[in-house]
Protein backbone atom coordinates (compact mmCIF):
# COMPACT_ATOMS: atom_id res chain seq x y z
CA UNK A 1 0.00 0.00 0.00
CA UNK A 2 1.03 3.44 -0.66
CA UNK A 3 1.26 6.54 1.26
CA UNK A 4 -1.81 7.54 -0.81
CA UNK A 5 -3.75 4.76 -0.66
CA UNK A 6 -3.56 4.09 2.75
CA UNK A 7 -4.44 8.00 3.66
CA UNK A 8 -7.38 7.67 2.21
CA UNK A 9 -8.09 3.99 3.73
CA UNK A 10 -7.48 5.36 7.52
CA UNK A 11 -10.36 6.73 9.19
CA UNK A 12 -10.71 10.48 9.69
CA UNK A 13 -9.43 11.01 13.36
CA UNK A 14 -10.09 13.59 16.16
CA UNK A 15 -7.88 16.28 16.08
CA UNK A 16 -6.84 16.38 12.59
CA UNK A 17 -6.74 19.79 10.27
CA UNK A 18 -9.47 20.71 8.29
CA UNK A 19 -6.81 20.65 5.28
CA UNK A 20 -6.18 16.77 5.18
CA UNK A 21 -9.38 16.50 5.96
CA UNK A 22 -10.71 17.73 2.25
CA UNK A 23 -7.89 15.79 0.49
CA UNK A 24 -9.31 12.32 2.23
CA UNK A 25 -13.03 13.22 1.69
CA UNK A 26 -13.20 13.19 -2.05
CA UNK A 27 -11.38 10.45 -4.64
CA UNK A 28 -10.95 11.74 -7.64
CA UNK A 29 -10.65 9.79 -11.02
CA UNK A 30 -7.17 11.09 -12.28
CA UNK A 31 -8.19 12.66 -15.59
CA UNK A 32 -6.64 10.91 -18.11
CA UNK A 33 -9.12 7.76 -16.98
CA UNK A 34 -11.45 9.50 -19.48
CA UNK A 35 -8.82 9.77 -22.18
CA UNK A 36 -7.55 6.20 -21.90
CA UNK A 37 -9.70 4.14 -24.25
CA UNK A 38 -8.78 6.94 -27.65
CA UNK A 39 -5.33 6.99 -26.30
CA UNK A 40 -4.65 3.41 -25.90
CA UNK A 41 -6.66 3.02 -29.21
CA UNK A 42 -5.18 5.98 -31.40
CA UNK A 43 -1.91 3.99 -30.11
CA UNK A 44 -2.55 0.45 -30.92
CA UNK A 45 -3.83 2.18 -34.73
CA UNK A 46 -0.66 4.23 -35.07
CA UNK A 47 1.69 1.02 -34.04
CA UNK A 48 -0.02 -1.12 -36.73
CA UNK A 49 0.35 1.60 -39.05
CA UNK A 50 3.66 1.94 -38.36
CA UNK A 51 4.39 -1.87 -38.70
CA UNK A 52 2.62 -2.65 -42.13
CA UNK A 53 5.04 1.07 -43.22
CA UNK A 54 8.32 -0.71 -41.87
CA UNK A 55 7.09 -4.17 -44.00
CA UNK A 56 6.14 -2.86 -46.86
CA UNK A 57 9.30 -0.36 -46.94
CA UNK A 58 11.93 -3.46 -46.42
CA UNK A 59 9.52 -5.33 -48.75
CA UNK A 60 10.56 -3.05 -51.34
CA UNK A 61 14.31 -4.26 -51.23
CA UNK A 62 13.60 -7.71 -49.52
CA UNK A 63 10.96 -8.62 -52.44
CA UNK A 64 9.38 -11.08 -49.88
CA UNK A 65 6.75 -10.49 -52.17
CA UNK A 66 5.93 -8.24 -55.31
CA UNK A 67 5.94 -4.78 -53.89
CA UNK A 68 2.95 -4.31 -56.25
CA UNK A 69 1.07 -6.57 -53.65
CA UNK A 70 1.82 -5.22 -50.77
CA UNK A 71 1.26 -1.47 -50.52
CA UNK A 72 2.34 0.49 -47.95
CA UNK A 73 -0.12 2.97 -45.81
CA UNK A 74 1.12 6.02 -47.73
CA UNK A 75 0.63 4.34 -50.93
CA UNK A 76 -3.13 3.23 -49.86
CA UNK A 77 -3.74 7.10 -48.90
CA UNK A 78 -2.33 8.60 -51.84
CA UNK A 79 -4.55 6.00 -53.64
CA UNK A 80 -7.58 7.07 -51.74
CA UNK A 81 -7.20 10.44 -52.67
CA UNK A 82 -6.72 9.81 -56.36
CA UNK A 83 -10.13 7.32 -56.01
CA UNK A 84 -11.99 10.39 -55.32
CA UNK A 85 -10.08 13.11 -57.35
CA UNK A 86 -9.05 11.17 -60.54
CA UNK A 87 -11.82 12.43 -63.24
CA UNK A 88 -11.16 9.49 -65.16
CA UNK A 89 -11.97 7.35 -62.10
CA UNK A 90 -15.68 8.17 -62.40
CA UNK A 91 -16.21 7.08 -58.19
CA UNK A 92 -19.47 8.84 -57.92
CA UNK A 93 -21.37 6.75 -60.69
CA UNK A 94 -20.16 3.78 -58.87
CA UNK A 95 -20.93 4.92 -55.28
CA UNK A 96 -24.75 6.36 -56.26
CA UNK A 97 -25.08 2.89 -57.53
CA UNK A 98 -24.37 0.99 -54.56
CA UNK A 99 -26.05 3.77 -52.76
CA UNK A 100 -29.20 3.46 -54.31
CA UNK A 101 -29.05 -0.61 -53.83
CA UNK A 102 -28.27 -0.08 -50.47
CA UNK A 103 -31.04 2.50 -49.44
CA UNK A 104 -33.59 0.72 -51.18
CA UNK A 105 -33.17 -2.84 -49.94
CA UNK A 106 -32.28 -1.57 -46.08
CA UNK A 107 -35.09 0.73 -45.92
CA UNK A 108 -37.61 -1.86 -47.76
CA UNK A 109 -36.35 -4.21 -45.29
CA UNK A 110 -36.71 -1.83 -42.20
CA UNK A 111 -40.60 -1.43 -43.82
CA UNK A 112 -41.20 -5.15 -44.21
CA UNK A 113 -39.14 -6.67 -40.81
CA UNK A 114 -41.06 -4.16 -38.68
CA UNK A 115 -44.53 -5.19 -40.07
CA UNK A 116 -43.17 -8.68 -39.98
CA UNK A 117 -41.93 -8.56 -36.63
CA UNK A 118 -44.90 -7.19 -34.95
CA UNK A 119 -47.54 -9.57 -36.40
CA UNK A 120 -45.39 -11.97 -35.60
CA UNK A 121 -44.61 -10.84 -32.24
CA UNK A 122 -48.45 -10.36 -31.45
CA UNK A 123 -49.97 -13.00 -33.40
CA UNK A 124 -48.90 -16.13 -32.15
CA UNK A 125 -50.59 -18.33 -35.05
CA UNK A 126 -49.34 -15.69 -37.26
CA UNK A 127 -45.37 -16.54 -35.95
CA UNK A 128 -46.31 -20.72 -35.86
CA UNK A 129 -46.86 -20.13 -39.80
CA UNK A 130 -43.94 -18.03 -40.63
CA UNK A 131 -41.16 -19.45 -38.57
CA UNK A 132 -40.39 -22.54 -40.40
CA UNK A 133 -39.12 -19.96 -43.12
CA UNK A 134 -37.33 -17.16 -41.13
CA UNK A 135 -35.23 -20.05 -39.64
CA UNK A 136 -34.85 -21.69 -42.69
CA UNK A 137 -33.69 -18.31 -44.95
CA UNK A 138 -32.02 -16.76 -41.43
CA UNK A 139 -29.52 -20.09 -40.58
CA UNK A 140 -28.86 -20.07 -44.70
CA UNK A 141 -26.13 -17.30 -46.06
CA UNK A 142 -28.46 -15.51 -48.20
CA UNK A 143 -25.33 -14.99 -50.14
CA UNK A 144 -25.98 -18.36 -51.67
CA UNK A 145 -29.26 -16.97 -53.68
CA UNK A 146 -27.25 -14.69 -55.31
CA UNK A 147 -27.08 -16.89 -58.32
CA UNK A 148 -30.36 -17.54 -58.36
CA UNK A 149 -30.99 -13.51 -58.43
CA UNK A 150 -29.37 -12.75 -61.23
CA UNK A 151 -31.32 -15.45 -63.30
CA UNK A 152 -34.26 -14.04 -62.11
CA UNK A 153 -33.40 -10.54 -61.68
CA UNK A 154 -30.28 -9.74 -64.02
CA UNK A 155 -26.74 -8.09 -62.78
CA UNK A 156 -28.47 -4.74 -62.67
CA UNK A 157 -29.30 -3.71 -59.42
CA UNK A 158 -32.74 -5.46 -58.62
CA UNK A 159 -30.64 -8.40 -57.74
CA UNK A 160 -28.56 -6.74 -55.46
CA UNK A 161 -31.94 -4.86 -53.74
CA UNK A 162 -33.10 -8.53 -53.48
CA UNK A 163 -29.82 -9.64 -51.27
CA UNK A 164 -29.35 -6.71 -49.39
CA UNK A 165 -33.64 -7.06 -48.70
CA UNK A 166 -33.02 -10.07 -47.50
CA UNK A 167 -29.96 -9.99 -45.56
CA UNK A 168 -30.95 -6.93 -43.55
CA UNK A 169 -34.92 -8.35 -43.17
CA UNK A 170 -34.07 -10.96 -40.90
CA UNK A 171 -32.61 -9.26 -37.80
CA UNK A 172 -34.94 -6.73 -37.75
CA UNK A 173 -37.73 -9.50 -38.40
CA UNK A 174 -36.38 -11.36 -35.37
CA UNK A 175 -35.16 -8.37 -32.90
CA UNK A 176 -38.52 -7.20 -33.85
CA UNK A 177 -40.49 -9.85 -32.44
CA UNK A 178 -38.33 -10.65 -29.19
CA UNK A 179 -39.16 -6.84 -28.63
CA UNK A 180 -43.17 -7.58 -28.72
CA UNK A 181 -42.62 -10.90 -26.63
CA UNK A 182 -40.76 -9.36 -23.96
CA UNK A 183 -43.05 -7.17 -22.97
CA UNK A 184 -42.87 -6.75 -19.22
CA UNK A 185 -45.78 -9.12 -17.87
CA UNK A 186 -45.66 -6.63 -14.73
CA UNK A 187 -46.62 -3.63 -17.06
CA UNK A 188 -49.32 -6.00 -18.72
CA UNK A 189 -51.01 -6.75 -15.77
CA UNK A 190 -51.03 -2.96 -15.23
CA UNK A 191 -52.65 -2.18 -18.27
CA UNK A 192 -55.53 -5.01 -18.01
CA UNK A 193 -56.03 -4.00 -14.48
CA UNK A 194 -57.23 -1.00 -15.05
CA UNK A 195 -59.33 -2.12 -17.82
CA UNK A 196 -56.86 -1.55 -21.32
CA UNK A 197 -58.29 -2.19 -24.05
CA UNK A 198 -55.88 -4.75 -26.25
CA UNK A 199 -55.33 -1.70 -29.20
CA UNK A 200 -54.44 0.64 -26.28
CA UNK A 201 -52.26 -1.96 -24.69
CA UNK A 202 -50.61 -2.01 -27.89
CA UNK A 203 -50.26 1.16 -28.83
CA UNK A 204 -49.20 2.42 -25.22
CA UNK A 205 -47.34 -0.54 -23.17
CA UNK A 206 -46.18 -3.27 -26.27
CA UNK A 207 -44.60 -0.73 -28.65
CA UNK A 208 -42.85 1.51 -26.82
CA UNK A 209 -40.89 -1.69 -24.95
CA UNK A 210 -39.98 -3.06 -27.71
CA UNK A 211 -37.83 0.37 -29.59
CA UNK A 212 -34.49 -0.78 -27.63
CA UNK A 213 -34.95 -4.19 -29.92
CA UNK A 214 -36.03 -3.15 -33.14
CA UNK A 215 -33.17 -0.21 -32.64
CA UNK A 216 -30.95 -3.11 -32.33
CA UNK A 217 -32.49 -5.14 -35.26
CA UNK A 218 -32.04 -1.90 -37.36
CA UNK A 219 -28.17 -1.76 -36.22
CA UNK A 220 -27.51 -6.05 -36.86
CA UNK A 221 -28.89 -5.53 -40.39
CA UNK A 222 -26.86 -2.38 -41.44
CA UNK A 223 -24.09 -4.86 -41.41
CA UNK A 224 -25.94 -7.45 -43.34
CA UNK A 225 -27.17 -5.27 -45.85
CA UNK A 226 -23.47 -3.93 -46.52
CA UNK A 227 -21.83 -7.76 -46.97
CA UNK A 228 -24.86 -8.00 -49.60
CA UNK A 229 -24.29 -4.83 -51.41
CA UNK A 230 -20.35 -5.83 -51.97
CA UNK A 231 -20.74 -9.53 -52.40
CA UNK A 232 -23.39 -9.28 -55.18
CA UNK A 233 -21.46 -6.44 -56.84
CA UNK A 234 -18.54 -8.79 -56.50
CA UNK A 235 -20.25 -11.81 -57.88
CA UNK A 236 -21.84 -9.88 -61.56
CA UNK A 237 -22.54 -6.46 -61.95
CA UNK A 238 -21.56 -3.60 -64.06
CA UNK A 239 -21.37 -0.62 -61.15
CA UNK A 240 -21.00 0.14 -58.13
CA UNK A 241 -18.08 -0.21 -54.92
CA UNK A 242 -17.80 -3.97 -55.03
CA UNK A 243 -17.61 -4.31 -59.06
CA UNK A 244 -15.30 -1.66 -58.50
CA UNK A 245 -12.93 -3.72 -55.78
CA UNK A 246 -13.14 -6.57 -58.32
CA UNK A 247 -12.03 -4.79 -61.14
CA UNK A 248 -8.92 -3.57 -58.97
CA UNK A 249 -8.30 -6.99 -58.02
CA UNK A 250 -7.91 -8.22 -61.48
CA UNK A 251 -6.14 -5.24 -62.75
CA UNK A 252 -3.49 -5.58 -59.69
CA UNK A 253 -4.74 -1.93 -58.85
CA UNK A 254 -3.85 -3.29 -54.69
CA UNK A 255 -3.29 0.26 -53.56
CA UNK A 256 -6.73 1.28 -54.90
CA UNK A 257 -8.42 -1.86 -53.94
CA UNK A 258 -7.20 -1.30 -50.10
CA UNK A 259 -8.40 2.12 -50.46
CA UNK A 260 -11.92 1.05 -51.95
CA UNK A 261 -11.70 -1.34 -48.46
CA UNK A 262 -10.94 1.00 -46.12
CA UNK A 263 -14.24 3.05 -47.24
CA UNK A 264 -16.74 0.42 -46.78
CA UNK A 265 -15.33 -0.40 -43.73
CA UNK A 266 -15.16 3.35 -42.47
CA UNK A 267 -19.17 3.53 -44.37
CA UNK A 268 -19.93 0.19 -42.04
CA UNK A 269 -18.65 1.89 -38.91
CA UNK A 270 -19.94 5.65 -39.40
CA UNK A 271 -23.62 3.64 -39.73
CA UNK A 272 -22.98 1.44 -37.38
CA UNK A 273 -22.17 4.32 -34.98
CA UNK A 274 -24.85 6.35 -35.74
CA UNK A 275 -27.16 3.64 -35.03
CA UNK A 276 -25.61 3.22 -31.57
CA UNK A 277 -26.05 6.46 -30.67
CA UNK A 278 -29.72 6.50 -31.19
CA UNK A 279 -30.09 3.08 -29.34
CA UNK A 280 -27.99 4.87 -26.15
CA UNK A 281 -30.87 7.02 -25.80
CA UNK A 282 -33.53 4.57 -25.77
CA UNK A 283 -30.89 2.01 -23.77
CA UNK A 284 -32.68 3.34 -20.21
CA UNK A 285 -36.12 2.01 -20.57
CA UNK A 286 -34.65 -1.65 -21.62
CA UNK A 287 -35.59 -4.46 -19.59
CA UNK A 288 -32.06 -6.57 -18.48
CA UNK A 289 -31.48 -9.78 -20.22
CA UNK A 290 -28.97 -12.37 -19.49
CA UNK A 291 -27.33 -13.80 -22.09
CA UNK B 1 -69.84 -1.92 15.17
CA UNK B 2 -70.54 -0.13 12.32
CA UNK B 3 -73.88 0.42 10.52
CA UNK B 4 -72.89 0.82 7.11
CA UNK B 5 -73.61 -1.56 4.50
CA UNK B 6 -71.17 -3.97 2.56
CA UNK B 7 -69.41 -3.00 -0.15
CA UNK B 8 -67.76 -6.20 -1.03
CA UNK B 9 -69.34 -9.57 -0.57
CA UNK B 10 -67.14 -12.83 -1.05
CA UNK B 11 -69.07 -15.71 -0.12
CA UNK B 12 -67.52 -19.17 -0.58
CA UNK B 13 -65.21 -18.30 -3.36
CA UNK B 14 -62.51 -20.86 -4.87
CA UNK B 15 -59.36 -19.79 -7.06
CA UNK B 16 -58.19 -22.72 -8.77
CA UNK B 17 -55.01 -23.01 -11.18
CA UNK B 18 -54.82 -25.65 -13.49
CA UNK B 19 -51.09 -26.94 -13.54
CA UNK B 20 -50.34 -28.06 -17.04
CA UNK B 21 -46.90 -29.51 -15.95
CA UNK B 22 -48.32 -31.81 -13.02
CA UNK B 23 -51.56 -32.09 -15.05
CA UNK B 24 -53.64 -31.20 -11.87
CA UNK B 25 -55.71 -28.59 -10.41
CA UNK B 26 -54.31 -26.77 -7.56
CA UNK B 27 -56.64 -24.86 -5.29
CA UNK B 28 -55.17 -21.16 -3.89
CA UNK B 29 -58.05 -20.28 -2.33
CA UNK B 30 -60.59 -22.36 -0.95
CA UNK B 31 -64.03 -20.85 0.43
CA UNK B 32 -63.42 -17.38 1.38
CA UNK B 33 -66.38 -15.63 3.16
CA UNK B 34 -65.53 -11.95 3.84
CA UNK B 35 -67.85 -8.91 3.84
CA UNK B 36 -66.37 -5.63 3.12
CA UNK B 37 -68.23 -2.50 4.80
CA UNK B 38 -68.55 0.62 2.64
CA UNK B 39 -65.64 2.97 4.10
CA UNK B 40 -63.79 0.18 5.89
CA UNK B 41 -60.17 -0.28 5.75
CA UNK B 42 -59.30 -4.42 5.98
CA UNK B 43 -55.78 -6.04 6.02
CA UNK B 44 -55.47 -9.92 4.96
CA UNK B 45 -52.71 -11.44 6.59
CA UNK B 46 -51.45 -15.08 6.13
CA UNK B 47 -48.57 -17.38 5.74
CA UNK B 48 -46.79 -17.10 2.47
CA UNK B 49 -48.28 -18.62 -0.04
CA UNK B 50 -51.79 -18.77 1.58
CA UNK B 51 -53.48 -17.56 -1.70
CA UNK B 52 -53.92 -14.00 -0.09
CA UNK B 53 -52.72 -11.96 -2.99
CA UNK B 54 -55.05 -14.95 -5.68
CA UNK B 55 -57.77 -14.35 -3.76
CA UNK B 56 -56.88 -10.10 -4.25
CA UNK B 57 -56.41 -10.59 -7.72
CA UNK B 58 -59.91 -11.91 -8.28
CA UNK B 59 -61.31 -9.12 -6.52
CA UNK B 60 -59.34 -7.33 -8.98
CA UNK B 61 -61.03 -9.39 -11.83
CA UNK B 62 -57.74 -10.06 -12.92
CA UNK B 63 -58.49 -13.95 -12.21
CA UNK B 64 -61.69 -15.79 -12.71
CA UNK B 65 -63.37 -17.75 -9.21
CA UNK B 66 -63.77 -21.13 -9.62
CA UNK B 67 -66.55 -21.34 -7.06
CA UNK B 68 -68.49 -19.26 -4.79
CA UNK B 69 -69.50 -15.54 -5.64
CA UNK B 70 -67.80 -12.27 -5.56
CA UNK B 71 -69.76 -9.28 -5.91
CA UNK B 72 -69.53 -4.98 -5.49
CA UNK B 73 -71.98 -2.93 -4.68
CA UNK B 74 -74.00 -5.96 -5.58
CA UNK B 75 -72.91 -6.48 -8.83
CA UNK B 76 -71.01 -9.65 -10.06
CA UNK B 77 -67.27 -9.44 -10.27
CA UNK B 78 -65.93 -10.90 -13.78
CA UNK B 79 -63.77 -8.83 -15.21
CA UNK B 80 -61.50 -5.55 -14.39
CA UNK B 81 -63.78 -2.21 -13.90
CA UNK B 82 -63.81 1.28 -12.83
CA UNK B 83 -65.11 0.60 -9.45
CA UNK B 84 -61.96 -1.02 -8.52
CA UNK B 85 -58.16 -0.01 -8.69
CA UNK B 86 -54.99 -2.14 -7.71
CA UNK B 87 -51.94 -0.63 -5.92
CA UNK B 88 -49.28 -3.41 -7.00
CA UNK B 89 -46.45 -4.88 -5.00
CA UNK B 90 -44.42 -3.78 -8.08
CA UNK B 91 -44.74 -0.39 -9.09
CA UNK B 92 -45.15 -0.90 -12.68
CA UNK B 93 -44.28 1.98 -14.21
CA UNK B 94 -44.26 2.46 -17.84
CA UNK B 95 -39.74 3.22 -18.22
CA UNK B 96 -40.42 5.55 -21.02
CA UNK B 97 -43.36 8.04 -19.28
CA UNK B 98 -42.47 10.10 -16.55
CA UNK B 99 -44.41 10.73 -13.51
CA UNK B 100 -46.82 12.69 -14.83
CA UNK B 101 -47.38 10.58 -17.49
CA UNK B 102 -47.47 7.45 -15.30
CA UNK B 103 -50.25 8.76 -13.17
CA UNK B 104 -52.28 9.61 -16.22
CA UNK B 105 -52.03 5.71 -17.19
CA UNK B 106 -55.01 4.51 -15.19
CA UNK B 107 -57.68 6.61 -16.28
CA UNK B 108 -56.32 6.60 -19.92
CA UNK B 109 -56.75 2.93 -20.21
CA UNK B 110 -60.06 3.37 -18.63
CA UNK B 111 -60.77 5.76 -21.05
CA UNK B 112 -63.26 7.91 -18.81
CA UNK B 113 -61.95 11.83 -18.04
CA UNK B 114 -61.16 13.91 -20.91
CA UNK B 115 -57.44 14.82 -20.59
CA UNK B 116 -57.63 18.68 -19.18
CA UNK B 117 -59.91 17.26 -16.49
CA UNK B 118 -57.29 14.40 -15.85
CA UNK B 119 -54.06 16.76 -16.52
CA UNK B 120 -55.40 19.17 -13.56
CA UNK B 121 -56.48 16.20 -11.21
CA UNK B 122 -53.51 14.06 -11.83
CA UNK B 123 -51.39 17.40 -10.74
CA UNK B 124 -54.06 17.22 -7.52
CA UNK B 125 -52.96 13.41 -7.26
CA UNK B 126 -49.16 14.12 -7.66
CA UNK B 127 -49.52 16.62 -4.66
CA UNK B 128 -51.38 14.79 -2.57
CA UNK B 129 -48.95 11.41 -2.63
CA UNK B 130 -46.02 14.29 -2.17
CA UNK B 131 -44.21 14.13 -5.32
CA UNK B 132 -44.59 17.42 -6.60
CA UNK B 133 -41.14 18.98 -8.15
CA UNK B 134 -40.95 15.44 -9.92
CA UNK B 135 -43.96 15.34 -12.14
CA UNK B 136 -40.98 15.27 -15.03
CA UNK B 137 -38.94 12.75 -13.86
CA UNK B 138 -38.78 8.97 -14.91
CA UNK B 139 -39.14 6.06 -13.00
CA UNK B 140 -35.64 5.33 -13.08
CA UNK B 141 -34.78 8.61 -11.11
CA UNK B 142 -36.98 7.44 -8.76
CA UNK B 143 -36.40 6.03 -5.31
CA UNK B 144 -38.63 2.65 -4.40
CA UNK B 145 -40.50 4.43 -1.94
CA UNK B 146 -41.31 7.35 -4.84
CA UNK B 147 -42.44 4.63 -7.26
CA UNK B 148 -45.44 3.66 -4.86
CA UNK B 149 -46.24 6.74 -4.65
CA UNK B 150 -46.73 7.11 -8.13
CA UNK B 151 -48.45 3.53 -7.88
CA UNK B 152 -50.52 4.73 -5.56
CA UNK B 153 -51.74 8.14 -7.35
CA UNK B 154 -52.48 5.95 -10.38
CA UNK B 155 -54.55 4.08 -8.54
CA UNK B 156 -56.29 6.91 -6.82
CA UNK B 157 -56.80 9.04 -9.72
CA UNK B 158 -58.85 7.03 -10.83
CA UNK B 159 -61.30 7.61 -8.17
CA UNK B 160 -62.49 3.78 -7.54
CA UNK B 161 -65.70 2.75 -5.25
CA UNK B 162 -62.43 0.24 -3.35
CA UNK B 163 -58.90 0.45 -3.48
CA UNK B 164 -57.03 -2.38 -3.67
CA UNK B 165 -53.53 -2.99 -2.55
CA UNK B 166 -51.50 -5.69 -2.70
CA UNK B 167 -48.26 -5.65 -0.25
CA UNK B 168 -47.47 -2.43 -1.68
CA UNK B 169 -44.85 -1.84 0.84
CA UNK B 170 -43.39 -5.38 0.93
CA UNK B 171 -40.07 -4.02 -1.19
CA UNK B 172 -39.33 -1.42 0.14
CA UNK B 173 -36.31 -0.34 3.46
CA UNK B 174 -37.91 -0.85 7.02
CA UNK B 175 -37.63 2.86 7.33
CA UNK B 176 -39.45 4.39 4.32
CA UNK B 177 -42.26 1.37 4.97
CA UNK B 178 -43.09 2.78 8.10
CA UNK B 179 -42.97 6.60 6.60
CA UNK B 180 -45.36 5.48 3.75
CA UNK B 181 -47.71 3.45 6.32
CA UNK B 182 -48.22 6.80 8.18
CA UNK B 183 -48.42 8.95 4.78
CA UNK B 184 -51.00 6.01 3.59
CA UNK B 185 -52.88 6.21 6.64
CA UNK B 186 -53.21 10.46 5.84
CA UNK B 187 -53.94 10.10 2.59
CA UNK B 188 -56.67 7.57 3.08
CA UNK B 189 -58.41 9.74 5.63
CA UNK B 190 -59.09 12.52 3.52
CA UNK B 191 -60.99 9.77 1.03
CA UNK B 192 -62.02 7.19 3.71
CA UNK B 193 -62.36 4.98 0.59
CA UNK B 194 -63.08 1.21 1.00
CA UNK B 195 -59.66 -0.42 0.86
CA UNK B 196 -58.71 -3.90 0.83
CA UNK B 197 -54.85 -4.14 1.80
CA UNK B 198 -52.88 -7.36 1.26
CA UNK B 199 -49.71 -7.93 3.45
CA UNK B 200 -47.67 -10.20 5.29
CA UNK B 201 -46.43 -8.15 7.97
CA UNK B 202 -48.79 -8.34 10.89
CA UNK B 203 -47.83 -4.51 12.61
CA UNK B 204 -48.42 -3.14 9.22
CA UNK B 205 -51.93 -4.48 8.98
CA UNK B 206 -52.70 -3.70 12.42
CA UNK B 207 -51.44 0.11 11.79
CA UNK B 208 -53.93 0.56 8.86
CA UNK B 209 -56.22 -1.51 9.00
CA UNK B 210 -59.69 -0.91 11.33
CA UNK B 211 -60.56 -5.04 10.78
CA UNK B 212 -57.15 -7.71 9.99
CA UNK B 213 -58.77 -10.86 8.76
CA UNK B 214 -56.02 -14.24 9.05
CA UNK B 215 -55.85 -16.63 5.96
CA UNK B 216 -55.22 -20.30 6.86
CA UNK B 217 -52.39 -21.67 4.77
CA UNK B 218 -52.82 -22.85 1.76
CA UNK B 219 -55.97 -23.33 0.09
CA UNK B 220 -56.45 -19.65 1.99
CA UNK B 221 -59.92 -19.78 3.95
CA UNK B 222 -60.34 -16.86 6.49
CA UNK B 223 -59.08 -18.36 10.32
CA UNK B 224 -60.14 -15.03 12.01
CA UNK B 225 -61.44 -11.75 11.90
CA UNK B 226 -59.80 -9.02 14.35
CA UNK B 227 -61.80 -6.12 14.78
CA UNK B 228 -58.57 -2.92 15.46
CA UNK B 229 -60.06 -0.80 18.20
CA UNK B 230 -57.14 1.79 17.92
CA UNK B 231 -58.84 5.48 17.39
CA UNK B 232 -57.87 7.12 14.01
CA UNK B 233 -55.63 9.20 12.88
CA UNK B 234 -53.15 7.22 14.11
CA UNK B 235 -49.52 7.97 14.37
CA UNK B 236 -46.67 5.57 14.23
CA UNK B 237 -46.05 5.26 18.07
CA UNK B 238 -49.50 3.40 18.33
CA UNK B 239 -47.34 0.22 17.58
CA UNK B 240 -46.15 0.26 20.74
CA UNK B 241 -49.71 0.62 22.87
CA UNK B 242 -50.02 -2.58 25.00
CA UNK B 243 -53.40 -3.33 22.94
CA UNK B 244 -51.68 -3.29 19.49
CA UNK B 245 -49.18 -5.35 21.12
CA UNK B 246 -52.01 -7.47 22.26
CA UNK B 247 -53.47 -7.61 18.84
CA UNK B 248 -50.51 -8.76 17.39
CA UNK B 249 -49.97 -11.55 20.07
CA UNK B 250 -53.46 -13.07 18.64
CA UNK B 251 -52.51 -12.78 15.05
CA UNK B 252 -49.09 -14.29 15.38
CA UNK B 253 -50.63 -17.10 17.59
CA UNK B 254 -53.23 -17.86 14.10
CA UNK B 255 -50.59 -18.25 12.06
CA UNK B 256 -48.09 -19.91 14.16
CA UNK B 257 -50.78 -22.90 14.62
CA UNK B 258 -51.10 -22.79 10.68
CA UNK B 259 -47.83 -23.08 10.15
CA UNK B 260 -47.27 -25.68 12.61
CA UNK B 261 -50.32 -27.65 11.04
CA UNK B 262 -49.81 -30.80 9.41
CA UNK B 263 -49.26 -29.55 5.59
CA UNK B 264 -52.23 -30.57 3.13
CA UNK B 265 -51.82 -32.68 0.12
CA UNK B 266 -50.21 -30.29 -2.53
CA UNK B 267 -52.10 -31.37 -4.98
CA UNK B 268 -55.88 -32.38 -5.39
CA UNK B 269 -55.48 -35.50 -8.37
CA UNK B 270 -57.97 -35.30 -11.21
CA UNK B 271 -59.15 -38.31 -12.52
CA UNK B 272 -58.70 -38.40 -16.35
Amino acid sequence: MTIKEADRVLPVTRGESVKTRQRRSVVKPRRWKRYEPVVVGTISVGAFLAVWQAVATVNLTAKWMPALFLPSPTDTADAFVKLFTDPRQNIWADLGTSGFEFATGYVGALVVGLALGIAMGWYMRFQYALDPFVNFLYSTPRIVLIPLFIIWFGIDWQSKVAVIFLGALFPVVINTMAGVRNTDGALLRVARSFGASETLIFQRVVLPGAVPFILTGFRLGVGHALTGVVVGELIAARHGVGKLISDFGVTFQTPKMFAAILFIAGTGMLLTWLLQRIEKRFQSWRPQIKT
Amino acid sequence: MRTSSAKLVASGVVVEYWLARSEAIFTAVEGVDLDVRDGEFVAIVGPSGCGKTTFLNAVDGLIPIAGGSLTLDGREISAPGRDRAMVFQQPGLLPWRTVLGNVLFGVEAQGTMTKGEALERARQQIELVGLTGFEDAYPSELSGGMQQRVNLARALLTDPEMLLLDEPFASLDAQTREMMQLELLKIWNKSRKTALFITHDIKEAIYLADRVIVFTKRPGRVKDSLEIEIPRPRDLRVKRDPKFLGYEDRIWDNIQEELAAKPERLLAGVTA
